[in-house]
């Protein structure tokens, strides 16, 4: 019997910054309709591991595959060719400041020539309504927009080509609860909608418990730990408690200054 | 031996500098030339640069038509020389200060204008944005605004030639007495088809320089505010020093044999 290859399988991946060591060999498996949250403090690399996937930033050694094609080392071409597959949520949402928000939209439709202006439009509309959003938004310019009505809108635009797979950078930070709750709401039944594969970083442990199907710890440059959400109370990592209860006192040390 | 250390490296980050400024051109230069191309982004560009500079361009080359004739006049009397203003006006304008202040006035107007938008769009991940959404940022970024520097300037520059000459024009005429037919047929007489296309050829390359020392110092933009007002700052002076630079390079090559 063989097993499904994953949609992302990372092994081994190493990134430096000069003598700075921010992944030390990660290996990671994300199967095909599955929803991964990474978490980790702040500085751990998180955003770093998803813009090595991206291809934003060359890990330095290891290997990186997403549906079985290499990333590490890639050319131009194909990461194009990959990135088509992917949707991305930036923690700042990202949003073009010079576009309005329909455009903003389908922006990788026109880019990709998919679409004439008119069809890009009528897609915009769909989408912004996918996320709670009425067709006079997509007029405005996103600099009217609250922080909320931007990652909503920057959600829009991760799902407007239907991508198989989703990554969502700190998709809660910066917002109320109850905005971060709605956020949290639409990427589970966005993801669901689409059908795609999901890999999500955050320090949110509520987001993390609602968006995940399985959740890994990253610290220190490596997976500490890897398990269903459900496991994660009773993991037995005292890095993992340490984390989620969100102690001061544990293993992990912030570099604070008396 | 230590004072060597900082000289060192000094002249080593010099290098460093040259090198990534080099390789940041070719790429540059060479996505204008491949496809996908965005029209539309390169005719608003073209308004922003060139429709847009046309009241400073314009008001620049008044006033320095009006000081050269005036100063012309004040220096040539003394040697009863005073015929020779229409000239001096017409070979300067056309030669010298329309393409140097022109692309001065400009180098602060659009140099720091492109260098914050581009810088801003990097510290808050709207370039990495576009590379998910299928979109090479030097080709959708970069390019058109190398496009439309090179356009747009000799334009730029004829108009600010033409505005410069008159404003010798109302001085000499209105201020200085002269015949307004004789002060004329003077202009036009000795003006030749080689000082003004050496002058359209410094505009074609310095609005190279401004767009590319703007878009150069936003893209690699570092940090948050404070990177993009030192890209801002680095955008404006590198721009203007290559502008005086490349003008004596380009005087030495235009009149050498004259």
């Amino acid at each position: 019997m063989t097993e499904a290859q994953p949609k992302i399988k990372m092994r081994g991946v190493k990134k430096a910054f000069g003598p700075k060591v921010v992944l030390d060999g990660i290996d990671l498996d994300v199967a095909k309709g599955e929803s991964v949250v990474i978490i980790g403090g702040s500085g751990t690399g998180k955003s770093v591991m998803l813009k090595c996937i991206l291809g934003l930033l060359e890990a330095d050694q290891g290997s990186i595959q997403v549906d079985g094609q290499e990333v590490v080392r890639a050319g131009a071409r194909v990461h194009e060719e990959i990135n088509r597959k992917f949707g991305m949520l930036f923690q700042g949402a990202a949003l073009f400041d010079s576009l309005p928000v329909w455009e903003n939209v389908s922006f990788g439709l026109l880019a990709e020539k998919r679409v004439n202006r008119a069809e890009a439009k009528d897609i915009a509309v769909a989408k912004l309504a996918q996320v709670g959003m009425g067709p006079d938004v997509g007029e405005l310019s996103p600099a009217e927009l609250s922080g909320g009505m931007q990652k909503r809108v920057a959600l829009a635009r991760a799902i407007a080509h239907d991508p198989e797979i989703i990554f969502f950078d700190e998709p809660t930070t910066g917002l109320d609860p109850i905005m971060a709750d709605v956020i949290n709401d639409l990427i589970v039944k966005i993801t669901r909608e689409v059908g795609a594969t999901a890999l999500s970083i955050t320090h949110d442990m509520t987001s993390a418990r609602k968006i995940a199907n399985r959740i890994a710890m990253l610290y220190d440059g490596k997976i500490i730990w890897a398990g269903p959400t459900e496991d994660i109370d009773t993991s037995g990592n005292e890095y993992v408690d340490q984390f989620i209860h969100g102690k001061a006192e544990g293993p992990i040390k912030m570099a604070v200054r008396a | 031996m230590n004072f060597l250390q900082p000289i060192g490296r000094v002249f080593l980050g010099f290098l460093a500098t040259v090198g990534r400024l080099s390789l940041f051109t070719i790429s540059a230069v060479s996505h204008t030339v491949r496809p996908p191309f965005y029209p539309r982004v390169i005719i608003r560009q073209m308004v922003d640069i060139g429709f847009y500079s046309l009241p400073v361009v314009g008001l620049t080359g008044l006033f320095a038509g009006m000081v050269l004739a005036l100063q012309s006049y004040t220096g040539f009397a003394r040697f009863s020389a005073e015929g020779a203003i229409a000239n001096v006006v017409v070979l300067s304008i056309t030669r010298e200060l329309g393409p140097v202040l022109a692309g001065l006035m400009v180098a602060g107007r659009i140099g720091a204008s492109l260098a914050a938008e581009i810088g801003t769009m990097r510290v808050t991940e709207q370039i990495d944005a576009l590379t998910t959404l299928s979109t090479n940022p030097m080709k959708f970024l970069v390019s058109p605004r190398l496009i439309a520097g090179l356009i747009t300037f000799p334009f730029l520059v004829l108009i600010a030639d033409v505005i410069g000459v008159f404003g010798g024009y109302l001085v000499a005429v209105y201020k200085l007495g002269f015949n307004p037919s004789n002060y004329l047929q003077n202009t036009w007489d000795f003006l030749q088809a080689e000082d003004v296309n050496s002058g359209l050829v410094k505009a074609a390359v310095f609005g190279v320089i401004v767009t590319l020392m703007g878009c150069y110092h936003g893209y690699n933009s570092k940090g948050g505010a404070q990177g993009v007002g030192m890209a801002t700052t680095n955008a404006v002076v590198s721009a203007c020093i290559l502008i005086l630079c490349f003008d004596y390079i380009l005087t030495e090559m235009f009149f050498a044999g004259i």
